[in-house]
Formats: structure tokens, C-alpha cells, sequence
């Protein structure tokens, strides 16, 4: 990673407490275009609550957010989003009893062209199940014969799939993924490995938080180490070992002098 | 040290042997399944068949039992207007049960209006039109209400909407003074206020205003589920409200207008309840509240939010009206009609548990 990119979504000093508790301190945030930057750290690190202030599902109490080197506020996910930044949550946001389709535009429906959209907010069905069947198959996630079948009749991997497709979908700057391969056995976590691949292929910079090590080691370029509120520091995966990570995430071993990948 | 990165870098030893595995994870074929199975995924992806068909075979029951009578063309228009302000109740409670609430005040923000509505244009003289127009905005305002403690206090609905239900139907009862305005003073006054008792005759039925709006209410609130973006979100809502708020809706919001909803509908209702009894009655439609909700469970919608069409309850409610209909045509004693509805809605929700436990 040349240090004359500039990075696409940074923060500086951020802050966020809940009553006495400091979940993030003066923590800082890097992440370059076209790159799958892994977050690691202890539970209780302060992963969720920088990925929660970056995905905009909280606001943050001090510090700065910049996106394309443009300072950013985002005071719901909502935003968020509209500004290009996508997340696939740990529990993936899916509304279990509505369709592939349904999901996949929640929150950003397509109308109908003329009259009955405009003044009567008719809803484009037909195109938003045609666009949600190319994103699928474009990602690999094809055969899949029925659109409107139910989230909830769909497998763990599966679900995790439509997630996934939704936010690569949408994303045009940045996917966040929070823990993708937690819930999913062997199989199916080597399927949503090879879909961050090929999210990645696409240009598009990816976010990943994840506990597993080796599939941070495989595929992330660089590893962002998270502790009691704030980075530790950036390593590069290729110079260091996995239990160089875990050390360095539960203090075990001090880290590097100099952020090494940075 | 770089040698162990290295390996890393790779697939992990334990995920050689995937490469001869079938890898297909995300395919989305359907397996052969025996005949239970294959009707739990029908009815959960058609949650209105089952209401569908118990009308369908009530109607056969009872049509032999009581042959023509039960078929006149003035029987069956009677069996709609019969259940006409239970069904639009049922249209309010839909809405809110959907959200995986529950609106025991419906009843009461009904009622309260139809009073509001008639001593505004009696007591009052409020032009007609302007009354009923106050009374739709009431019912929005108490809808709202119970909405904004909902979210904003963070109260259970049920709790809500007990002690709504107590406060309208007490403020009711002192605005009425506990007296009905006489049908004769309001054909005096203003007759408008009955305009949803009048009624066409088809053939032999008798088809009143009512019973169209009823159907007409219906057949709007299903276009908004089903075809605008914030018919989907209450969908979502009900079914699982954190991933809404993630997926961007602005889930506290959507709920009170959910409310506000259903309380314009009970306001509608309000006007239509004065046409059907042909009096503006504090005392009227004490058991509504339950009425509805036994019609929107019967119906199939899920008490717990984000399944079913709102179709479902006006089935439900044809249900109840055919029940009622064909025993008494039949002669069985009223209180074995009760009996019957009662049983009717824990079969209806065992088997909406069922249809929920419906696995790939």
C-alpha cells in the first residue's frame, strides 16, 4: 500500500461513551481504495461501536469521519448509505418473512415510471425482482429459481449471501462486514470468502470484522488491530504470524513501533 | 515467521478436501417434500388460503343445512352488512397487529368519534361535513396517541391500548352524557350522518352504503401494504424491527403513522357505525375491540407481526358473519355461535404457528 493514496473512509480521534463506559477513544480509522482492511480485537474492544460510528447506526461524541477526504456526519444508517457506504450486519438486517427481493430494496423501493408512481407510490415489482435476480447471479449466487421465496426458508449461507449481494449491490464506496462467517459451518464460510474476493475484484474496498484468524490472514491486505478503545495498530499480513495478531490484540506482545503497512 | 503468513495466505489446510465437495451453497431448488410439507410452504407463502377455505366449506355447510334461505340474494348482502363495522375495525386492527402491536382501543376511538361527530352537528349545529371531517381528524389524533406512547414512551401496545380504551370510552360517555341521539333528530338535523345506512337494491339484495366502504377500505389498504414502500416497511416492521431500523427505515415514525392510520379508519368506521344503527349510541360496540381482533386472527394475519394479508380479516370477518347467519337459519341457539368463533380462532392460530415453524 503506496503511502500517497489517500484513503477512502478515515477517522480521527473519535469518541463514543455510554454513561461512564468509553467504547471508543480518540480512535483513528484507515481505509484505502480498492483494499480489504481487517478489523481484529478482544470483545469489548470497541470493534462494534467504530464499525457501528462508521455505518452510521451511532454518532460519534468527538472526533472526525472523513469520506473521500470530505468531512461526514451520518446520524442514521440511512445516510450512511446514501453516501456509499454499505454494511452487512452480524445479524444481517433481513426481514425474515419477506422475500429475496423485498429485502434486497428495503429502504430504497424503485416506483413504477409515471402516474401511479409518482402520485400513487405504486412500487416497480417486476423491476426490482429482475435487478435483485442480476446481482445474485452476478455474484455467483445464481439458480436461484424463486425471488419472492422468503428469506426465512433460505439457509444460513444462503441469507448470508442475499445480504452480502445487497450491500455490494448498493455500495459504491465502501462494504462493511461485521463477523460474515460466524454463524456458517465449513462450506459455507470458504462461499462468503470467495464473495468478498470477488467484491474486492471489483475495486470496491471492503471492511471486514471478524474473531477467525485464518480467514483474516487469507484475505485481508492489511489488519487493523483494535484495543480498549482504540487502534493499536496496522499490520501486514505477510510479516506477521497469527499469534503475533492475538498477542498484539490482548496485549500479550507490544506491538510495532511504526504502524508497519501503513 | 513469514513462512507461517505465507501458508496463511492460502486455503486452510482442514479446506483442501471442499474442493472435492459440492460447494453450491446459495441455490435456491426446492426439494422433493411430502405432502404436509409441501402444504406448510404453500400456506406460508399463501397465509390467505387458510381463512379462504374455511369459508368456502362453511358456506357449503351451511348452504345445505339451510338451502336457499341461506343462499337468497338478500341473506347473503345481509351477511356483508352485518359485519361491515366489525370488518372495518378489523381493516384499523390489521395495520397494528402487523406491526406486531395490538390495538385494544379501537372500539372505543370509534365510538368516541361517532359521539363526537353527532353532538357537533346537534348540539352544536356544526355544518354536517365539517363534524364528520372533525371526527376523522380525531380518530388520526387518538390513533396518534397511542402511537407516540408506544414509541416515544417505549410502553407495550397492549398496555397502551387498555388504558386508551378506558379513557376514550369515558370521555365518550361524558361528552354523550350516556344519552343516544334519536335516528328522528338526526334525519331532522342531519341526515347526513346516516348516509352509510342507505342502500341500493340489486335482485334481492340490499346492498348498503357500508358494505362498499367496508370493501373499498379494504381494497386501499391493501394497495398501500402491497404497493408503496411504506406498506413494505410496516411489513418489516412487524417482522423484525432492528433489521428495519438498519435497513434505513425510520421504523419509531412508520409506527405512528401506523397508528394514526388505523385511527382514521376507526373515524371512517364512526360514521358508518351511525348509518348501520341509525343512532349516534355511547353504548354501541362494546365488544368490538375483541370483535376485530378475532376477525384479523381468524383472518390469519400473525399476532406476532409481519405475516399475513390484510385481505385475511375481511375473510375473517365473512367467517364470523356466515357462522352467525347460518346457525341461526339453522335455529341453534346464539350462544353455540360464540362457542363456534371461539374454537374457530385457536384453531386459526395453532396453524399459524404451524405455517411460522416452515423450514427450507
Amino acid at each position: 500500500m503506496s503511502t500517497d493514496k489517500k484513503p477512502v473512509l478515515s477517522a480521527r480521534g473519535i469518541v463514543k461513551r455510554y454513561g461512564r463506559v468509553t467504547a471508543l477513544d480518540q480512535a483513528d480509522f484507515d481505509l484505502y481504495p480498492g483494499e480489504v482492511l481487517a478489523v481484529i480485537g478482544d470483545n469489548g474492544a470497541g470493534k462494534s461501536s467504530l464499525i457501528k460510528a462508521l455505518s452510521g447506526a451511532i454518532t460519534v461524541d468527538e472526533g472526525v469521519i472523513e469520506l473521500d477526504g470530505k468531512p461526514v456526519h451520518f446520524s442514521s444508517p440511512m445516510e450512511a448509505r446514501e453516501a456509499g457506504i454499505e454494511t452487512v450486519y452480524q445479524n444481517l438486517a433481513l426481514s425474515p418473512a419477506l422475500s429475496i427481493a423485498d429485502n434486497m430494496f428495503m429502504g430504497r423501493e424503485l416506483r413504477k415510471p409515471g402516474f401511479m408512481g409518482k402520485y400513487f407510490g405504486a412500487l416497480d415489482h417486476k423491476g426490482m425482482q429482475r435487478i435483485a435476480r442480476e446481482k445474485l447471479s452476478e455474484l455467483g449466487l445464481m439458480t436461484i429459481q424463486n425471488i419472492n421465496q422468503a428469506v426465512e426458508t433460505l439457509s444460513g449461507g444462503q441469507r448470508q449471501g442475499v445480504a452480502v449481494a445487497r450491500a455490494a449491490a448498493f455500495g459504491s464506496r465502501v462494504v462493511i462486514m461485521d463477523e460474515p462467517t460466524a454463524a456458517l459451518g465449513v462450506k459455507e464460510s470458504r462461499r462468503v470468502l470467495e464473495l468478498i474476493a470477488d467484491v474486492k475484484s471489483r475495486g470496491m474496498p471492503i471492511v471486514l470484522i471478524s474473531h477467525n484468524m485464518p480467514h483474516v490472514f487469507e484475505v485481508a491486505d492489511r489488519i487493523h488491530v483494535h484495543r480498549l478503545g482504540k487502534r493499536l495498530c496496522t499490520i501486514n499480513p505477510d510479516d506477521y504470524s497469527m499469534s503475533d495478531a492475538v498477542a498484539f490484540m490482548t496485549g500479550a506482545k507490544e506491538p510495532p513501533e511504526i504502524s508497519a503497512a501503513a | 515467521m513469514s513462512e507461517t503468513a505465507r501458508t496463511s495466505r492460502t486455503k486452510q489446510e482442514y479446506e483442501q478436501t471442499l474442493d472435492a465437495s459440492d460447494k453450491a451453497v446459495a441455490q435456491f431448488e426446492h426439494k422433493n417434500r411430502n405432502f404436509l410439507d409441501a402444504t406448510q410452504h404453500f400456506l406460508h407463502g399463501n397465509p390467505t388460503m387458510v381463512p379462504v377455505i374455511v369459508l368456502v366449506i362453511s358456506i357449503i355447510i351451511f348452504g345445505a343445512l339451510a338451502g336457499s334461505k341461506f343462499f337468497s340474494p338478500f341473506n347473503l348482502s345481509l351477511i356483508v352488512q352485518q359485519v361491515s363495522i366489525i370488518g372495518i375495525l378489523a381493516a384499523a386492527q390489521s395495520l397494528v397487529i402487523l406491526t406486531a402491536g395490538i390495538d385494544l382501543s379501537v372500539g372505543a376511538i370509534m365510538v368516541l368519534m361517532s359521539v363526537i361527530m353527532g353532538q357537533l352537528a346537534i348540539t352544536l349545529g356544526v355544518p354536517a361535513p365539517l363534524a364528520i371531517l372533525i371526527g376523522f381528524v380525531g380518530g388520526i389524533l387518538a390513533g396518534m396517541l397511542n402511537g407516540f406512547l408506544v414509541t416515544r414512551i417505549k410502553l407495550p401496545p397492549f398496555i397502551v391500548t387498555l388504558g386508551t380504551w378506558n379513557i376514550f370510552f369515558a370521555l365518550n360517555l361524558w361528552l354523550s352524557g350516556a344519552q343516544s341521539i334519536r335516528s328522528q333528530t338526526l334525519d331532522e338535523i342531519a341526515p347526513l350522518l346516516k348516509f352509510f345506512g342507505e342502500s341500493i337494491a340489486i335482485g334481492g339484495a340490499r346492498i348498503t352504503y357500508g358494505s362498499v366502504l367496508m370493501l373499498v377500505i379494504f381494497a386501499v389498504l391493501w394497495y398501500i401494504l402491497n404497493h408503496t414502500s411504506w406498506g413494505r416497511h410496516v411489513y418489516a416492521i412487524g417482522d423484525d424491527k432492528e433489521a428495519a431500523e438498519l435497513s434505513g427505515i425510520r421504523t419509531n415514525r412508520t409506527l405512528i403513522m401506523v397508528y394514526g392510520l388505523a385511527g382514521l379508519v376507526c373515524g371512517i368506521g364512526a360514521w358508518a357505525s351511525i348509518g348501520r344503527v341509525g343512532s349516534v349510541s355511547p353504548q354501541s360496540f362494546q365488544e368490538a375491540n375483541l370483535q376485530s381482533i378475532t376477525a384479523v386472527v381468524i383472518g390469519g394475519i400473525s399476532l406476532f407481526g409481519g405475516r399475513g394479508s390484510i385481505i385475511g380479516p375481511l375473510i375473517g370477518a365473512l367467517i364470523v358473519g356466515v357462522f352467525n347467519s347460518g346457525l341461526r337459519l339453522v335455529g341453534v341457539d346464539v350462544l353455540w355461535q360464540v362457542f363456534a368463533i371461539g374454537w374457530l380462532t385457536i384453531i386459526a392460530v395453532a396453524i399459524d404457528q404451524w405455517i411460522r415453524k416452515v423450514s427450507s
